[in-house]
């Protein structure tokens, strides 16, 4: 499968990262030469495989659902680029 | 008194608990070391005055019979993908500019409690994503290493920072994240040990997140006893970790027994890759005869998806990604690019923050993961991954261990297989499988290539069976008696 420029600006745009136009044509390249090398997978036969999303060996462990950490706003904020009245602050959305 | 930056790491703890030097000493001279060698970029930020506060606490607490362990007073490197309260963690990344935490990861905090002297944060790969770290935003990290031809090489990555603080004598140990060979290859391409530890051995806690379900930290250093003592001090379960494994910590340093006999070492012929390096060729072939001569028996063993790990890994890791990353918005902290919507503040930040390898992965793993494409790739690739490891559960039946190469050549020169991306994931092919299953996995100096750069072999062992992994390592470094030092400290680099 290659990849042309259209989808990679479409996939550019579900990653949320800019991508001046005069990148794209090279860009398409390099991506298709990518998934054209893991097309390799397809060789192998996993018709009777389950699907693994971790190797841990473990199920996940319960906990009582209650506040366990909090309380400080200030250190949350500390790293914020635009804080203000102690919030996040993002350009405007709504109308 | 002794070059304190020349001694191991065990060396300067029996040194330390003799009183034949104080931590503030080590810790001094390790700090002149890493001024005096900056022309490696190994480090990203240097704490030089949180070393000396915590080189005297630790000498308080010597004084007043209170040491914590072997690691107490030890001058280490923090590699830069650990968030350390106060200090600058970058991850390599423009997009985490001036981002210090208001926490401290889990491993890092754990090695703070054990007395560990932090010295710095260490450069590597943005993000960890890269073989040779020139990808970081905070410029390429130089190998202490050269060959005849005088050429700057990559110290390999993604902890090369890490990896160069070690062998250039600036640090006695270093922690490293290694997601699909990052401590193992820079461990090889540096001339020092680089243990990844089994998948949950480890918190991931507090390190900036790559590909979760591969990423693991542990220990750099120069010899294998000074490996398992780090990594003694750095795991543990941590319940703020849901896949950090709930088991105990073995004494790994009594682990090296130096007995190896009767133990079966597996090697995998589908290793033996064609066009495989002569130099790596005859490594292998001599490190095989070595742990023969130790009373271990060496064994055929299959691994038949090993050819599909690179492909598998190189959708999955960037799958992982691009949603691990996702988090970097410019709202909470970092770079922010303002623009007129939302949308295109994400846009501009992310754009102007990733770097070129980064953003690369980020495509790649939202165009597998995207509706239509999702069971062609990324569900493909889960399927070969739960065959990858059942090859090892099953190899694993009949030994005890594996013997590899770490790396498919030595380290090359700043600017070699940079223009395809493909070509620099090769240096992958033999670190990748582990990760992929999850297994402890450690690199050895072992030999030189022939341009006399060091090489590394790689043992790898069962999940939770890093004493095995550390024995025969242990039994390998003896008998494959690797004393040489980087060209680097002998003043002609």
């Amino acid at each position: 499968m290659s990849l042309d420029k259209d989808t990679v600006r479409n996939i550019a745009f579900l990653a949320r990262i800019k991508i001046p136009d005069e990148e794209l044509d090279h860009l398409a390249q390099e991506l298709s030469g990518i998934i054209g090398w893991v097309e390799q997978l397809n060789e192998v036969d996993t018709e009777s495989v389950e699907p693994i999303t971790s190797v841990a060996d473990m199920s996940l462990y319960r906990r009582k659902d209650v506040v366990t950490d909090g309380g400080y706003q200030a250190r949350v904020l500390a790293n914020a680029p635009d804080p203000e009245a102690g919030c996040y602050t993002v350009p405007k959305v709504v109308e | 008194m002794a070059n304190l930056t020349e001694l191991t790491l065990a060396q300067a703890a029996q040194g330390l608990a003799a009183g034949d030097f104080t931590s503030a000493e080590l810790t001094d001279a390790h700090i002149a070391a890493v001024e005096g060698a900056r022309d490696l970029n190994a480090f990203v930020t240097e704490t030089p005055d949180i070393a000396r506060e915590r080189a005297a606490a630790s000498d308080t607490r010597r004084s007043k019979g209170e040491v914590a362990g072997p690691m107490d007073g030890i001058p280490i490197a923090v590699k830069d993908l650990f968030c350390t309260d106060g200090v600058l963690t970058s991850a390599g990344s423009h997009i985490l500019d001036g981002f210090k935490p208001p926490y401290e990861s889990t491993v890092s905090q754990n090695l703070r409690d054990a007395g560990a002297v932090m010295l710095g944060k260490a450069n590597l790969d943005e993000f960890a994503m890269g073989s040779a770290n020139i990808t970081s935003y905070h410029g390429n990290v130089i190998n202490p290493w050269k060959a005849a031809d005088g050429k700057d090489r990559v110290p390999g990555g993604s902890s090369g920072g890490s990896a160069v603080a070690v062998a250039a004598r600036l640090c006695l140990g270093a922690t490293g994240t290694d997601t699909g060979g990052s401590i193992r290859q820079p461990g090889s391409f540096c001339g020092i040990v680089g243990l990844k530890p089994t998948y949950g051995r480890c918190s991931r806690w507090g390190i900036v997140a790559y590909a979760s379900s591969l990423d693991q930290a542990g220990p750099m250093t120069r010899t294998v006893q000074d490996a398992a003592i780090m990594l003694e001090a750095m795991a543990g379960h941590d319940a703020k970790d849901s896949t950090s494994a709930p088991i105990g910590v073995p004494n790994f340093a009594a682990a090296l027994s130096g007995d190896i006999r009767g133990l079966k070492i597996g090697v995998p012929r589908e290793y033996r890759v064609d066009g495989m390096a002569a130099d790596i060729e005859a490594l292998w072939q001599n490190g095989i005869e070595m742990l023969k001569d130790a009373g271990a028996e060496p064994v055929d063993v299959s691994l038949p998806h090993t050819k599909y790990a690179l492909a598998t890994y190189y959708i999955i890791a960037p799958a992982e990604a691009s949603s691990n990353l996702a988090r970097y918005d410019g709202v909470r902290y970092g770079l922010r690019v303002d623009g007129d919507s939302l949308d295109e503040m994400y846009e501009n930040t992310r754009g102007a923050g990733f770097g070129t390898e980064v953003r690369r992965r980020i495509l790649i793993g939202t165009y597998v993961l995207s509706a239509g494409y999702y069971d062609a790739y990324y569900l493909k690739a889960q399927k070969v991954r739960a065959l990858i490891a059942e090859d090892f559960r099953k190899a694993f039946q009949t030994v005890d261990a594996i013997l590899a190469p770490a790396t498919p050549s030595a380290a090359f020169p700043i600017g070699e297989n940079s223009d395809d991306p493909v070509a620099m994931y090769l240096n992958d092919v033999f670190t990748v499988p582990l990760n992929l299953a999850g297994l402890p996995g450690i690199s050895v100096p072992s030999g030189f290539s022939g341009e006399g750069l060091p090489l590394g072999l790689q043992i790898i062992g069962k999940p939770f069976d890093e004493e095995t992994v550390l024995r025969i390592g242990d039994v390998l470094e003896s008998s494959a008696g690797f004393d040489a030092k980087p060209s680097y400290l002998k003043g002609d680099a």
